[in-house]
């Protein structure tokens, strides 16, 4: 366990490594990815499942204002430490191939993944939100410089709404820590500060560091700086953002918002289910109708993340796991799907749209890719087997136990992302196999080979999302003893209706 | 007891197969095909195995294993065969190798195989699953396979069918899924057989409340009901099992839509007894609607294909008939535990029947699609009989086998059917009787327009007869429906007990 | 009067003010003969030196309580301020060998040495005559400076424009002091506290307070006094400008909070009137820096209007100095000093090389020089607040203070909200610098690299290097002000 805090530690200084490796960054990247997942995984090794944060480090930062360096950790944090290792791996895997100023890519890189395992690891309000914002800036000039479409506007939109986020949960957490009279940051001091504020207090606090969350979860409405953004961010930074970036919003929600403010969570809890089904239902009717393959992937991932926001929501011991789940399961999924499109399609065919692509023979062509897409898009979809799976049926569960009508309304919304799923896959890579299209005819596609690196990064998701699948338990083990801990405890009862 | 985990080799030899094909990466052609055929047929050898140790009498599944699998929401992958399963695993058994056999000739022989040796061992995981969260696995994964052989393999709309044919078997099984969500909240268990108990003794309607259980009963029943196909939910089915190739539409006809009444029976009826009786009214309309308008749909086909395909919503239909008038009598005074008991085995041996006679018409049609060049409708052919007359002589025996001849199995399983239901539902069976009847003209055009009168259409030139793979398909096929057709109790001899018990919780005492 | 007391109380004025004639006589009698850059080096040395020296007997008065009768006091905001206004100072000498040439490099250094000298006398005054006259120092040496690239119209109307909103501003102060003495009969700010304790309320008090206020006003560049500092910002010379955005703001705003909190502070009872007048401006401010902002093209134009806005958040800091001390208020403006010294030294550089005027005479940095790129990042992201720079320490202990203050219906809190909901829109135009810098392409026909000359380098990496440290270990920097 003690081998947690390194995870940041080694992100930075990889960092620093990388902008002097130059060329060679990139070796210094997987090194540090494989280190800090590494790190990750002896830590999840020598874990025992306990409530309760398991204290890491706890020294006194900023003695003035009772401000502590504290790390923890718990099998939610640990669930997706190791999910951030995973991501950062196959990131760097999926980015071998950056070439221009490649010293600052994988620089930016790393300082964004050590902020998220900064996130993940602390038990401190104040140390949690220097981690979260040290991971927005990054993201800025990874997409504005090496993405895409649109790529500064899609840039300036993301790191706004997440900042304008962070203001919110900042400006919230300051104003419980003011009102309740607290003497420190730490979470479990403003859980004790915050049960002396009246009812009305805590309502408006949570709405604001709720709402700060949420919107870097992409609760709809507050979601449309997703697609522009994973469209425009370059595959390792979408891999990122939709696989690790959108988990620190939920994160924070589950973290932070509730156990602090259960009163104000009980108030709120239907509006934010139903923006959660909302977001679930309208993120995925978008994905059905659009022409841009990266769009397609990155409104699924507003879908998918509704799943979150709504295992949240429901707060009941089933619902929040399968929360979690979803966050591990969607952060693998996520993260292959852009692989695929961003580096495996892209990159050698030039056009991510599908009415393009559905005249290159791509199953014949790039054939692993196919194999590795249909596999994501079936985890995608909550096929059986794969990751996504246990998580939506846990989340049902508890949704059905908190409001039936959620339950079912999710349910339509499995249903919804079946069919764009399903439509994303037939168009992009089965698409010339109609009859009716001349294939024979078609120039035949010389395309680069997937080369092994990718392989290596889609193989390594691909298990890990099987591997989920077919034995959740080795999550839900770390996940379940979590919320017995008295501030989940708390939530869990306040929120149940 | 058989100490070898005889149900999950079976489950899993297929896939075992598939893996195996899958990296046989410069195998020829050949070899692929062959690789393919031995792997599918481990399920015929196995079953064999599993016949020899079956004890009928005993109404329990057999063979259990039960292993503890996701402790967190208690799931166990527990694996059990009672007669129904059993009967099916033999049908798949026999289905699967004559499904690859009939389309022996197909491209890309080893993504062909590896597709079908998957969907095959998801067809068997999903009749011998018994805890929910796996037999969902099996059927959800079945998709997958039947999406590609349709996409990959099929006809000119073969997109739109296999689109089609997924998203509404998804659509109803996401429901289906939030329904046992919303049984595991309440109950904290996925075991068919526990949430059996739980229906039974009225616990789970007790904790669920009237209007929940109505809910969750109407999800599972859209899950299935999709599937099997009931109707109005079945035009997805045409479609997909015109545009699949031979192979793919044999299996899914023959194997894939019994799984839809699998569920109803061993899901459906054992957890909602109440509802599915309350429910029987409506439930019996809308099988008699598939049964006879799938009939004079047929009758209206001109693609053979799709006239096959609409036979199947027909025939699938008595099954569905019998099982929902069966409930309906249920606890009424007038119900007999023989009509019950003959309704429900014609059920079963319906499923069975069905399967052989389906999987061998769409090999007929298939056979001469390839001699015609692609083209298969009613009127592309004539005379055929004389062109090619053992050929004709075997299709005939799965027409009329079909059609219902007395001395072929199709008989067997349609009398049972009406036997019960006229004891069960007199005006049900009324209706019924107006689907015979369109199967009858549908089957006898099918029959005269091809076989018969000179020689025309594509027949009018070479025609080859059956032959090689042919032959290999269509002749154990017919033989199977002869014998059955004569000593039915080949078969009946495995259900006989079991759907004995099943009636006899039903009859008042 | 002890002028031995006042002496060692004002040893590092003595010792700045030696260094500025130091600076003179050595150019005087050395410098005609060398060529511009010795010049420049020698000055520029002696002048750093000189301020070291200040800022070791700074060292050695050590926070000592008052002296000369209480006309100073030597507490530790009195050390704080003093440190900061050295240092801020010694890094805006230390970029002169990297700007644009000017002439007359000893008088330059001379006049910043003089300005300097007028701060660190700010920073202990306690008696309204000293104050006063401290801030002309100060004044007009920067009115001075503001001007003295004479090669530049635009420097010479900058000048003017500070000189006379300036000098406006003193008369205002002026007028609002005597109006103070007046009523209190004394210029001690002690005395004047104990004076107004015993007669609350009157009416010439407000219109006095609000002189001061004003003048205060228009030398922090609050709205709505903030005209002069756009036009001052863009036409001054480099350094100059970033003395004039730095220290002079630091010593500025002790001296406001000395004499408001200690001096007029409890002037009407709990909830004192003049808090409404500063939160009004502070409110203002932060809505008018910000939003203007946005539109601008010109570098040095959005570096006044995000001055004018942090003059909000500074003005906030002097709400609630009083109750919590004036620690968080010293740190954010010797930050926000750092931040701005390093933004407007590497405008110098780069002006150096070419132009720096609008936003995309950035383009391509980060090739031309990754160096002044990465220190333009980090100059510019605490000037936003994203930790772990010091800049977000900074606003989190000012808001976190507002908010304590009274919460939400005071008028601190409000003000608290307003300003982290603007620091949204803040980033905005930080990121569009740090686009230019980063993401675009170098314009054709500046694309060279820029060489950076060793002493400006190195005060820009100090800079970067102290915003890094004290935004990760601000704990050590608030004991120092405490």
């Amino acid at each position: 366990m003690s081998a947690l805090p390194f995870t940041i530690y080694v992100s930075f200084a990889g960092a620093l490594c990388a902008l002097a490796a130059g060329t060679r960054a990139r070796m210094v990247a997987l090194v540090t990815a494989v280190l800090g997942f590494g790190l990750a995984l002896v830590a999840a090794g020598a874990f025992s499942p306990s409530p309760g944060l398991q204290t890491l480090i706890n020294v006194s930062w900023v003695g003035e204002l009772g401000i502590r360096y504290h790390l923890a950790a718990d099998g939610i944090s640990l669930t997706l430490v190791v999910l951030t290792g995973l991501a950062a791996t196959a990131g760097v895997l999926f980015s071998w191939n950056v070439e221009e100023r490649a010293g600052e890519f994988f620089a930016l890189y790393l300082a964004l993944i050590g902020g998220v395992y900064g996130v993940f690891l602390s038990a401190d309000a104040f140390t949690l939100f220097v981690f979260y914002e040290i991971a927005i800036v990054p993201k800025y000039f990874l997409i504005a410089i090496w993405g895409s479409t649109n790529r500064e506007h899609g840039a300036m939109k993301l790191v706004l709404y997440s900042f304008a986020g962070s203001a919110l949960v900042l400006a919230g957490l300051l104003w419980a820590h003011a009102a309740g009279g607290a003497t420190g940051f730490g979470l479990g001091e403003l859980a004790v500060a915050a049960a002396r504020i009246p009812r009305e207090g805590q309502i408006a606090m949570f709405a604001l560091v709720f709402l700060g969350f949420a919107v870097l979860a992409g609760l709809f409405p507050f979601h449309t700086w997703a697609p522009t953004g994973h469209v425009a961010a370059p595959t390792a930074a979408s891999m990122l953002l939709a696989g690790v970036v959108m988990k620190l919003g939920a994160y924070g929600c589950l973290r932070v918002a509730l156990p602090l403010f259960p009163a104000g969570f009980a108030f709120w809890q239907q509006p934010i289910a139903w923006l959660a089904i909302a977001g679930i239902l309208y993120a995925g009717c978008v994905a059905l109708v659009q022409d841009d393959f990266k769009f397609v992937i990155g409104y699924s991932s507003v879908s998918h993340m509704g799943f979150v926001l709504l295992g949240i929501a429901a707060a009941n011991p089933e619902a929040v796991a399968g929360a979690v789940l979803q966050m591990f399961s969607h952060g693998v999924i996520a993260g292959l799907l852009f692989a695929v499109v961003g580096r495996m399609i892209y990159e050698r065919t030039h056009t991510r749209r599908l009415a393009d692509l559905r005249g290159m023979p791509l199953h014949r062509a790039l054939p692993f890719a196919a194999l590795v897409f249909v596999l994501a898009g079936l985890a995608s979809m909550g096929m059986p087997g794969f990751s996504g799976f246990p998580a939506e049926l846990a989340i049902l569960v508890g949704a059905w136990k908190s409001s039936p009508a959620w339950a079912l309304a999710a349910g339509a919304g499995v249903v919804v992302a079946a069919a764009f799923t399903l439509r994303a896959i037939q168009v992009s890579f089965f698409g010339t196999t109609d009859k009716s299209v001349a294939l024979r005819n078609a120039p035949v596609l010389h395309l680069e080979p997937i080369t092994l690196p990718e392989r290596a990064g889609a193989i390594v998701l691909v298990a890990a999302t099987a591997y989920v699948g077919l034995n959740p338990d080795a999550l839900l083990n770390w996940i379940m003893p979590a919320l017995q801990s008295p501030l989940m405890q708390a939530t869990l009862k306040g929120g149940t209706p | 007891m058989n100490k070898l985990p005889l149900l999950s080799l079976l489950v899993f030899a297929p896939w075992a197969g598939a893996a195996v094909l899958a990296s046989l990466r410069g195998a020829g052609l050949r070899a692929s095909r062959v690789v393919a055929l031995t792997s599918s047929l481990s399920t015929l050898v196995l079953a064999a195995l599993v016949l020899g140790s079956f004890e009928p009498a005993r109404t329990a599944p057999q063979f259990v294993e039960r292993h503890a699998w996701i402790a967190a929401l208690n799931v166990h992958y527990h694996l059990g065969l009672d007669g129904l399963s059993l009967v099916l695993v033999v049908l798949t058994g026999i289905i699967a190798p004559a499904a690859l056999l009939a389309s022996w000739s197909v491209g890309r022989p080893r993504l062909f195989g590896v597709l079908f040796l998957t969907l095959q061992g998801s067809a068997l995981g999903v009749f011998l699953a018994l805890d929910f969260v796996h037999w969902f696995l099996f059927w959800e994964l079945s998709l997958v396979p039947a999406f590609f052989l349709i996409k990959l393999w099929g006809g000119p709309g073969a997109t739109r069918a296999a689109y089609q044919f997924v998203i509404y078997t998804i659509g109803g099984s996401a429901f289906m899924l939030v329904g046992f969500a919303a049984m595991f909240a309440t109950t904290g268990s996925l075991d068919f057989q526990q949430l059996a108990q739980h229906g039974a003794d009225g616990s789970l309607a007790a904790k669920l409340g009237a209007g929940g259980m109505r809910l969750v009963f109407l999800g599972v029943l859209l899950g299935l009901a999709v599937k099997a196909p009931l109707w109005p939910l079945h035009t997805w089915q045409a479609p997909a099992y015109a545009e699949a190739p031979t192979g793919a539409s044999m299996f899914l006809s023959a194997v894939l839509a019994k799984m839809g009444v699998y569920g109803f029976l061993r899901i459906l009826w054992p957890i909602f007894p109440q509802q599915l009786h309350d429910a029987a009214p409506c439930l019996l309309a809308l099988a008699l609607g598939g049964i006879v308008l799938g009939a004079w749909a047929a009758l209206r086909q001109t693609d053979l294909k799709r006239m096959i395909a609409y036979s199947s919503l027909n025939h699938v239909g008595y099954c569905l008939l019998a099982l929902f008038a069966v409930t309906f009598a249920a606890g009424r005074p007038g119900l007999t535990g023989e009509a019950a008991t003959a309704a429900l085995a014609g059920t079963i041996l319906q499923m069975f029947n069905h399967g052989l006679s389906a999987a061998a018409l769409f090999c007929c049609v298939g056979v001469l699609e390839s001699r015609a060049g692609g083209r298969r409708g009613l009127h592309d052919f004539g005379g055929v009989r004389t062109a090619a007359p053992l050929f004709a002589g075997l299709c005939g025996v799965a027409l009329f086998s079909s059609l219902g001849l007395p001395g072929l199995n199709g008989f067997v399983g349609e009398f049972l059917i009406f036997r019960g239901v006229f004891g069960l539902s007199p005006a049900s069976a009324a209706v019924a009787c107006l689907g015979l009847l369109g199967t009858a003209m549908f089957l006898l055009t099918f029959w005269q327009r091809v076989f018969h009168g000179p020689r025309a259409g594509a027949a009018a030139g070479e025609f080859a007869d059956a032959r090689g793979t042919d032959l290999a398909v269509l002749v154990p096929l017919a033989a199977l429906m002869l014998a059955l057709g004569v000593a039915p109790h080949l078969l009946l001899q495995f259900i006989n007990p079991l759907v004995t018990a099943w009636a006899g919780h039903l009859v008042l005492p | 009067m002890n002028y031995g007391e006042l002496f060692r109380a004002l040893s590092p004025e003595a010792v700045l003010v030696a260094g500025a004639l130091l600076v003179l006589g050595v150019d005087l009698a050395l410098g005609r003969k060398k060529i511009a850059e010795a010049r420049w080096n020698a000055a520029a040395r002696t002048g750093i030196l000189s301020i070291g020296l200040a800022a070791c007997f700074t060292y050695a008065v050590g926070a000592s309580g008052t002296a000369f009768d209480g006309a100073l006091v030597l507490d530790s905001l009195t050390r704080a301020t003093r440190f900061a206004v050295l240092i801020l100072a010694g890094l805006s000498l230390a970029l002169l060998p990297g700007t644009v040439r000017l002439r007359h490099p000893a008088e330059f250094v001379a006049i910043v040495l003089f300005a300097t000298a007028g701060f660190t006398v700010m920073a202990a005054a306690q008696n309204l005559l000293v104050a006063f006259l401290a801030l002309e120092l100060a004044s007009l040496s920067l009115y001075v400076l503001a001007g003295f690239d004479k090669s530049r119209p635009e420097s010479a109307e900058a000048a003017l424009k500070y000189f006379l909103f300036g000098g406006v501003s003193a008369a205002f102060l002026l007028f609002g002091f005597s109006l103070i003495y007046g009523l209190t009969g004394s210029i001690e700010i002690p005395a004047i506290a104990r004076q107004i304790g015993h007669s609350p309320g009157s009416p010439l008090l407000v219109v006095a307070l609000v002189m001061v206020l004003a003048a205060f006003g228009f030398k922090a560049a609050a709205a709505p006094f903030h005209l002069w500092a756009p036009d001052v910002y863009q036409g001054a010379p480099a350094p100059a400008a970033a003395l004039i955005a730095s220290a002079s703001k630091v010593a500025g705003f002790t001296l406001f909070a000395r004499l408001l909190w200690s001096g007029v502070g409890d002037a009407t009872g709990q909830a004192p009137l003049w808090m409404l007048a500063v939160a009004i401006l502070a409110g203002a401010s932060l809505m008018l820096g910000n939003l203007v902002a946005l539109a601008q093209r010109n570098l040095r134009r959005l570096l006044a209007y995000s001055a004018i806005a942090h003059a909000g958040v500074m003005l906030l800091g002097v709400i609630t100095g009083g109750r919590f001390g004036p620690a968080a208020l010293i740190y954010y403006t010797f930050t926000y000093g750092l931040a701005t010294i390093g933004a407007f030294g590497v405008i110098a550089v780069v002006e150096r090389a070419g132009r720096c005027d609008t936003l995309e005479d950035l383009a391509g940095l980060h090739r031309r020089s990754p160096l002044l790129a990465g220190c333009l990042a980090v100059f510019v992201l605490s000037l936003a607040g994203i930790p772990p720079l010091a800049g977000f320490f900074g606003k989190f202990l000012l808001f976190s203070q507002a908010l304590r203050f009274g919460g939400l219906s005071g008028p601190a809190g409000g003000l608290a909200f307003l300003a982290i909901a603007l620091s949204a829109v803040a980033l905005y135009y930080y990121l569009l610098v740090l686009k230019q810098a980063y993401v675009a392409a170098p314009a054709a026909g500046c694309q060279d690299s820029i060489r950076v000359p060793a002493k400006p380098a190195l005060a820009l990496l100090l800079a970067a290097a102290l915003l890094i440290a004290l935004g990760v270990f601000p704990g050590s920097a608030l004991g120092l002000a405490t």
